[in-house]
């Protein structure tokens, strides 16, 4: 499951990470506290009342709805096969009846007097949901699903299609500001969660497609390419039902703008370790945005120290991104917060700041128009 | 000709009114889906005025889950600013007022959660789906889906869509009162079995209301099991030539405080605290809106465009209406509108060059991180061009919308034997329209006024005689609410603080020639008097201050329609406003140069005409 927004997206080498996986309606769950799971074992099960079929059994035999119920072959919670006769007339002296089949398989749920209609319910349907993120089950939610903790690095990216999978990670670009080509991917790279770094481009996703790959993460993508690879203008950023074949995760933005260095390095550092990787987006009340979690071993987690800060205020010397034109992409440290709003060009009045630029500029922008980052 | 009932989306009965002399502060909150804003109204001079106002964010969701934590943050915002003592304590609003602390009376509105959600059903999708459409949507609603025997889906596809919706109630209309009972039946025979799962708690039973042919009730009660609350109520179409909405959008305000409400986060707090039920933001703005139509006797259309959904209201001849277009907003939906109004559409109004595939990732840049504001000119002309289109589109279908009723039979008389109009025309006529106004972040903090009053017109084309204004501050849901029990206050603090008149757009319909004459006028009035003549294409600004009130004598050329018919002179009396009186002789329907240059060059010219930015 993908996390509630933070201001700022998080970036972290190590985090204790939990994940709630619970079924849509109650069930039976598999696991219990202090089991270790993998990202793809089952953790809970269950089975969703089968889809609904009506058959208007008063059109197909021609007869008034109240005379159905003494027409009906089957009654409710009698089972039912394709093909099976659900109803028959009396005929004439027992001859010329008309009867009328069962299209579909399954459970008699109701029989109406008023409308001759006949509902019949389909085998259930099996749920299952899977760990997702490989870690230790820490709670038993009773008949819904678990809680898993595990520590992860953990990576928000700004927007994502397609929903969840697990696959080893791949470095194709071997620094953040390389533009991920077709060339750059390998037939070897089947199953995996393939890191760019600049822009993806629309021949690398389809070829990435074609390989097979788990899912692709770089810093930038197209609009045009998103409007090829998906087949139609995507609206509004309501993401995770896509099925193309993978899921993709962009970690800055839209256009050319290359992944924040800091998150190329710690997905390097990690090049091997299996990745799990949500593209669901929701930019909504209550955001969530994608996610790349990579669950840790112990001597990792030591090693990397517990660096788990969530952006915060911004503050003289707080490092930021500015996510919007005419400066768009560009890295730099809050030099001033100045109180009285500014006219801008556009001639509205907005609260600014001034940043200091990695390129030695000094600009000054809308506070709205920052974005918190952890380099 | 029939049109759909009338109705007040909740009306001030002598029992819920009080006695305007016992009050003096009134405070109010709208709980909005990101921001809480509360407004102070007190007695000054012996007349309610907005005084102060404030706002935090709002505080549904976690770690905060309580609404009522945003409520004080932003009433203690106001208390700071008046100076006056707002929050007792005991952490809840005082009352009564005494010296320099405390309120009146406490009322509040709310979408927070993203509002009612609803899942609308009927028999005929033109006919009592359409009317249980109307009710939801006035009622403040967001409808999610139609399901109607008609609406093209085979029933198991109809099953499956009302499982995966996940409303937080269903009304089910259908059927004349006497008329068959056999359809509606089988429409509840569907979403029962379907067991839709509410977006609050396993505990929450759906509230379904039945507002159909009343001899269907007893199979209609047979047909749900107790998994929902069934609500029965009386037809909402008791004959094909006439809706009575009121029963249903009452049941549904009820149902929305009794169960919706009481399952979000700290709102059975609020409930206690509030001396009049809480309502729906989008149905106070309603309220409001009518309250004003009413009273002055005249046609009104709001507009409120947000980040994610456009909301349009209108008052034609005392009938109500409202729309929401869910995908049609700023930021959330930007994308959406460019998607559905093509880039094109949206470059025609910017009157500079812009490269389009940079322009599609800045839209989209937009869409994933909402509140970021422009900050160049060039930006700002965008987003405002973007806005025209969505303000249009929303407009559309909100005439699409707003109709007679559908399925009615009409007697002709021989004079109507040319007019060839069925039923279901829409009643949305702009050339009757006497009051626009506009409200959303990009038409409220638009940097001109000139601005605001321009994406108005563009967008909407009003005809003939049109006063414009704009709600200053976003306090139309606070008076809606405010209307139910004091609607002397609502109505004093919206003439005087909420509306921004922006001033006169005159406009007559019709297509002529570039150069030639479009309209002549002649406008006389205190500190005034002008006259001339606008070609066809042009366009005049007049400065004429708020507040002055003028008689114009519009003598269109023709062709040309000010409202009294092709050619026919027009007098009528026209307000000022902050930008003035808009002349405007671009015809109706606005049909722009089809060729870029040509279609730019024109719009630079509207543009310095009515100073809307200063273009290098």
């Amino acid at each position: 499951m993908a996390q509630a927004y933070t201001p700022g997206l998080k970036v972290t080498p190590w985090t204790r990470h939990r994940v709630r996986r619970i079924l849509p309606i109650p069930g039976e769950v598999k696991k219990a506290v202090g089991d270790a799971v993998g990202a793809t074992d089952v953790v809970a099960e269950t089975f969703m009342p089968g889809n609904v079929t009506p058959a208007n059994v008063a059109n197909m035999l021609s007869m008034p709805p109240a005379d159905i119920p003494e027409c009906m072959i089957k009654q409710v919670g009698d089972t039912v096969e394709v093909d099976e006769i659900l109803a028959e007339t009396k005929g004439i002296f027992g001859f010329f009846k008309a009867n009328c089949l069962s299209r579909t398989a399954g459970t008699i749920e109701t029989i109406s007097e008023v409308t001759g209609q006949v509902i019949i319910r389909g085998a259930p349907l099996p749920v299952q949901v899977t760990a997702y993120v490989a870690g230790e089950v820490v709670e038993v939610i009773a008949d819904e699903g678990v809680v898993i903790e595990s520590d992860v690095a953990f990576v928000q990216g700004i927007f994502g299609i397609g929903g969840e999978t697990v696959g080893p990670v791949v470095m194709a670009c071997e620094s953040p500001d390389q533009e991920l080509t077709p060339e750059r991917i390998t037939d070897e790279m089947a199953g995996a969660v393939l890191i760019g770094g600049a822009r993806m481009t629309g021949p690398a996703v389809r070829r990435a497609i074609e390989v097979g790959c788990a899912a692709v993460v770089s810093g930038g993508l197209d609009d045009a390419d998103l409007r090829e690879i998906l087949g139609y203008d995507l609206g509004v950023a309501i993401t995770g039902s896509e099925t193309i074949g993978l899921s993709l995760v962009v970690t800055e933005g839209f256009g050319e703008i290359r992944m924040a260095a800091r998150t190329h390095q710690l997905l390097g550092e990690l090049a091997g370790c299996e990745a799990s990787v949500n593209g669901t987006t929701q930019i909504r009340a209550g955001v969530m945005r994608p996610e790349i979690v990579i669950p840790r071993g112990d001597d990792e987690v030591t090693a990397a120290g517990d660096s788990d800060r969530v952006a915060g205020l911004l503050e003289v010397g707080t490092l930021v991104r500015v996510i919007r034109d005419p400066y768009f992409g560009f890295l730099g440290t809050v030099a001033d917060l100045p109180t009285e709003p500014q006219i801008l060009d556009s001639e509205s009045r907005a609260r600014v700041l001034n940043v200091h630029t990695s390129e030695g500029e000094n600009i000054v922008v809308p506070r709205a128009n920052v974005e918190l980052i952890e380099e | 000709m029939t049109t759909p009932e009338s109705f007040s989306p909740v009306p001030a009965t002598s029992a819920n009114l009080l006695d305007p002399s016992s009050i003096n502060v009134i405070l109010a909150t709208d709980c909005g889906s990101t921001t809480t804003k509360a407004i102070l109204i007190e007695k000054v001079g012996g007349e309610f005025r907005q005084t102060f106002r404030g706002e935090a964010p709002t505080t549904v969701e976690e770690p905060a889950a309580d609404v009522t934590m945003g409520v004080v943050n932003s009433v203690s915002e106001v208390a700071e600013l008046a100076g006056r003592k707002l929050i007792g304590d005991d952490g809840q609003v005082i009352r009564p007022a005494t010296d320099g602390q405390g309120c009146d009376i406490y009322i509040s509105t709310s979408s927070a959660g993203g509002g009612l959600q609803m899942m609308v059903a009927g028999v005929v999708r033109e006919m009592t789906a359409a009317s249980a459409k109307r009710a939801a949507l006035g009622a403040g609603a967001i409808v999610m889906d139609t399901i109607a025997t008609n609406d093209k889906r085979l029933p198991h596809e109809q099953i499956q869509r009302i499982r995966e919706l996940r409303p937080d109630m269903i009304l089910i209309s259908g059927g004349t009162d006497g008329g068959t009972t056999q359809h509606v039946v089988q429409i509840a025979e569907m979403v029962a079995p379907a067991k839709p799962q509410p977006r609050f708690g396993s505990e929450y039973r759906m509230p379904v209301i039945f507002a159909g042919n009343v001899d269907a009730r007893d199979a209609i009660t047979r047909a749900f099991d107790d998994s929902v609350e069934l609500s029965l109520v009386e037809n909402l179409r008791p004959t094909m030539e006439r809706e009575n909405l009121s029963p249903a959008r009452d049941a549904i305000h009820d149902l929305f405080l009794e169960h919706v409400m009481a399952h979000a986060p700290g709102y059975d707090k609020l409930i206690s605290w509030t001396d009049a039920p809480i309502m729906p933001t989008p149905a106070a703005v309603g309220n409001i809106l009518q309250q004003i139509a009413e009273r002055r006797n005249v046609n009104a259309v709001g507009v409120d465009i947000g980040g994610a959904t456009t909301d349009v209201f209108s008052v034609f001849d005392g009938t109500f209406n409202r729309t929401v277009s869910a995908n049609l907003g700023m930021s959330y939906s930007i994308s959406n509108v460019c998607a559905e109004a093509s880039l094109p559409n949206i470059l025609r109004w910017v009157p500079l060059d812009m490269d389009e595939r940079e322009l599609r990732n800045r839209v989209k840049n937009k869409m994933i991180r909402p509140t970021t504001i422009p900050q160049t000119l060039e930006s700002l002309l965008f987003e405002q061009a973007v806005a025209r289109e969505a303000l249009r589109l929303a407009y559309e279908q909100h005439k699409d919308f707003a109709t007679t009723l559908k399925g009615v039979q009409q007697q002709r008389t021989v004079g109507d034997t040319f007019s060839q109009q069925s039923s279901g025309q829409t009643i949305v006529n702009n050339m009757t329209l006497d009051l626009l106004v506009g409200s959303g972040g990009v038409l409220s903090h638009a940097p001109r006024m000139s601005q605001t009053a321009a994406m108005l017109v563009d967008a909407f084309q009003p005809e003939g005689i049109t006063t414009l204004a704009k709600d200053s501050i976003f306090m139309m849901p606070h008076l809606g609410v405010l209307s139910q029990v004091l609607p002397e206050a609502a109505v004093q603090v919206f003439e005087r603080d909420c509306l921004v008149y922006l001033g006169t757009c005159i406009a007559p319909a019709g297509i002529g020639k570039a150069g030639k004459s479009c309209f002549s006028y002649q406008i006389t009035g205190e500190g005034i008097s002008e006259s001339g003549e606008v070609g066809f294409g042009e366009m005049k600004l007049l400065s004429m201050a708020d507040g002055v009130i003028a008689t114009a004598v519009i003598d269109p050329a023709k062709g040309f329609d000010a409202g009294e018919g092709p050619g026919k002179q027009v007098e009528g009396e026209i307000r000022g406003g902050t930008v003035g009186v808009i002349l405007d002789g671009r015809g109706r329907p606005l049909e722009l140069p089809e060729d870029r240059d040509a279609c730019r060059q024109a719009v630079v010219a509207w543009n310095q005409v009515q100073g809307l930015a200063e273009l290098n």
